[in-house]
């Protein structure tokens, strides 16, 4: 179980416990946490789970695998601390990440 | 104006096999889509991606799941309208009027909406000046490539796109070529021969740079870049290309007075109808109680949605359950022997 901390566009802070194993991905989407489409459903296809993650977490998190680059490629606005939040597996170690939600996903 | 059993828009895996479902008991279909080929998200998110919970087939890619349905409806000859988004739907005495971006129209009892997420468009780019010059100077594709001769044209992206039209429009116009980072994830050979016209100076390449403003009065005249560093650029430029692949958006289906939540259409399990008489969603675009996600739920929810059609394509006719094991007037409609 990890608390992850979502800060979304219109200044809102999301503080939700998710289970090991879920992605922060689906951490968002079963909390309704606003801001997260994942249209594709977590295939790495469609980069509209794109958060940036807080610089005090980027080192902390497992590396990007390919493909999730090019996908971030399309995102919008992407920038150096971008994610797909479908990427991200939750676990102990996650505890306290903070990720921010960009202004949109298309 | 078409005239026709039931109109299917969206020819994903579910719009395809409820096609195969309606002609099959004999009703008449066709098909509308906004991509320029058949096959929806499985062609164009994942082709070579390996699918592994299709029934009775153990793995095939969305390329391949894609050629077998094209093939199990072969029979049909199903009429199949392309490069069309479906963008009116109103009430026509019985019928459904229905239009396309295109102009073409559809009168039909029965109107199932196998959508998936909703329409692939063309992302765009970011600064919000760029709206008013999209269809004049910044393009999202490429319809005729002699209006940028002796042009200066900044191409964004680092995929095939961006890549190609790069080297292509090398040889008669002035090319800048602007991607987010200094990998490119087209095909080895164009990143190479990009990097080669680079270096002889046919075309300007700056990496990690991101677009962040426009500027022009009719026409784009420049556009300013910024980097990872934060240094801007300022670029004279006629044309401006982005080229960040495609996203889906429910589009015009909102506005067609069905229930939606979350992007998706609630409907029936009995039917898969909606809200609307007559208006059916089926695959990934519609909810209800425990729906799950799944190519093969599709299937399911074709396969009874087409059995609605039935009532309201054929009022005066009772439709039987047949199976295609044993029935002749199927097995004709197949074009398959009987014994």
């Amino acid at each position: 179980m990890a608390k992850i901390t979502f800060n979304t566009h219109d200044a809102k802070t999301h503080t939700v416990d998710v289970q090991n194993g879920l992605t922060v991905m689906e951490g968002a989407v079963q909390n309704d946490v606003p801001g997260i489409d994942a249209d594709c459903g977590g295939g790495m296809a469609c980069a509209t789970c794109h958060v940036y993650v807080n610089e005090d977490w980027i080192d902390k998190l497992p590396a990007k695998e390919d493909g999730e680059e090019d996908m971030l490629d399309m995102a919008f606005e992407p920038k150096k601390n971008s994610r797909l939040s479908c990427q991200i597996t939750v676990s102990d170690e996650l505890d306290g990440l903070v990720v921010s939600i960009p202004s949109k996903q298309s | 104006m078409n005239k026709t059993d039931a109109l299917i828009i969206g020819a994903g895996p579910t719009g395809l096999f409820t096609a195969h479902q309606l002609k099959l008991i004999g009703l008449d279909c066709e098909i509308v889509d906004n991509l320029d080929k058949i096959g929806g998200q499985c062609i164009e998110l994942y082709p070579d991606k390996p699918i592994y919970d299709i029934p009775a087939v153990p793995e095939c890619t969305g390329e391949e799941l894609t050629n077998n349905l094209i093939n199990q409806i072969k029979p049909f000859n199903i009429k199949t309208h392309l490069g069309e988004r479906v963008d009116e739907l109103k009430k026509d005495g019985e019928n459904w009027f229905v239009k396309t971006n295109k102009g073409k129209t559809f009168l039909t009892p029965n109107v199932i909406i196998a959508g998936g997420v909703g329409s692939f468009e063309p992302r765009k780019f970011v600064p919000k000046d760029c709206e008013k010059f999209e269809n004049k100077s910044i393009l999202y594709s490429v319809k005729d490539k002699t209006i940028f001769k002796d042009k200066t044209v900044s191409i964004f992206g680092g995929g095939d796109s961006a890549l190609d039209w790069a080297v292509e429009l090398s040889k008669t116009s002035k090319v800048n070529l602007i991607h987010r980072r200094e990998d490119f994830r087209g095909a080895q050979a164009t990143v190479d021969k990009v990097h080669e016209l680079a270096k002889s100076g046919k075309i300007n390449l700056y990496t990690k740079y991101q677009l962040l403003n426009v500027n022009g009065s009719d026409n784009l005249e420049s556009i300013e870049i910024k980097s990872d560093d934060k240094e801007v650029k300022i670029i004279e430029t006629d044309f401006a290309l982005g080229f960040f692949g495609l996203i889906m958006q429910l589009g015009p289906i909102s506005n067609w007075g069905l229930n939606i939540d979350k992007k998706t259409i609630s409907v029936d399990t009995e039917k898969f109808e909606t809200n609307q008489k007559g208006i059916y969603a089926v695959g990934d675009i519609c909810s209800y109680p425990g729906k799950l996600k799944l190519i093969l739920s599709g299937f399911h929810e074709g396969a009874l949605a087409a059995r609605a059609c039935f009532k309201l394509a054929r009022p005066n006719e009772k439709y039987r359950f047949e199976f295609t094991t044993s029935s002749k007037s199927i097995k004709d409609r197949l074009g398959v022997k009987s014994d």
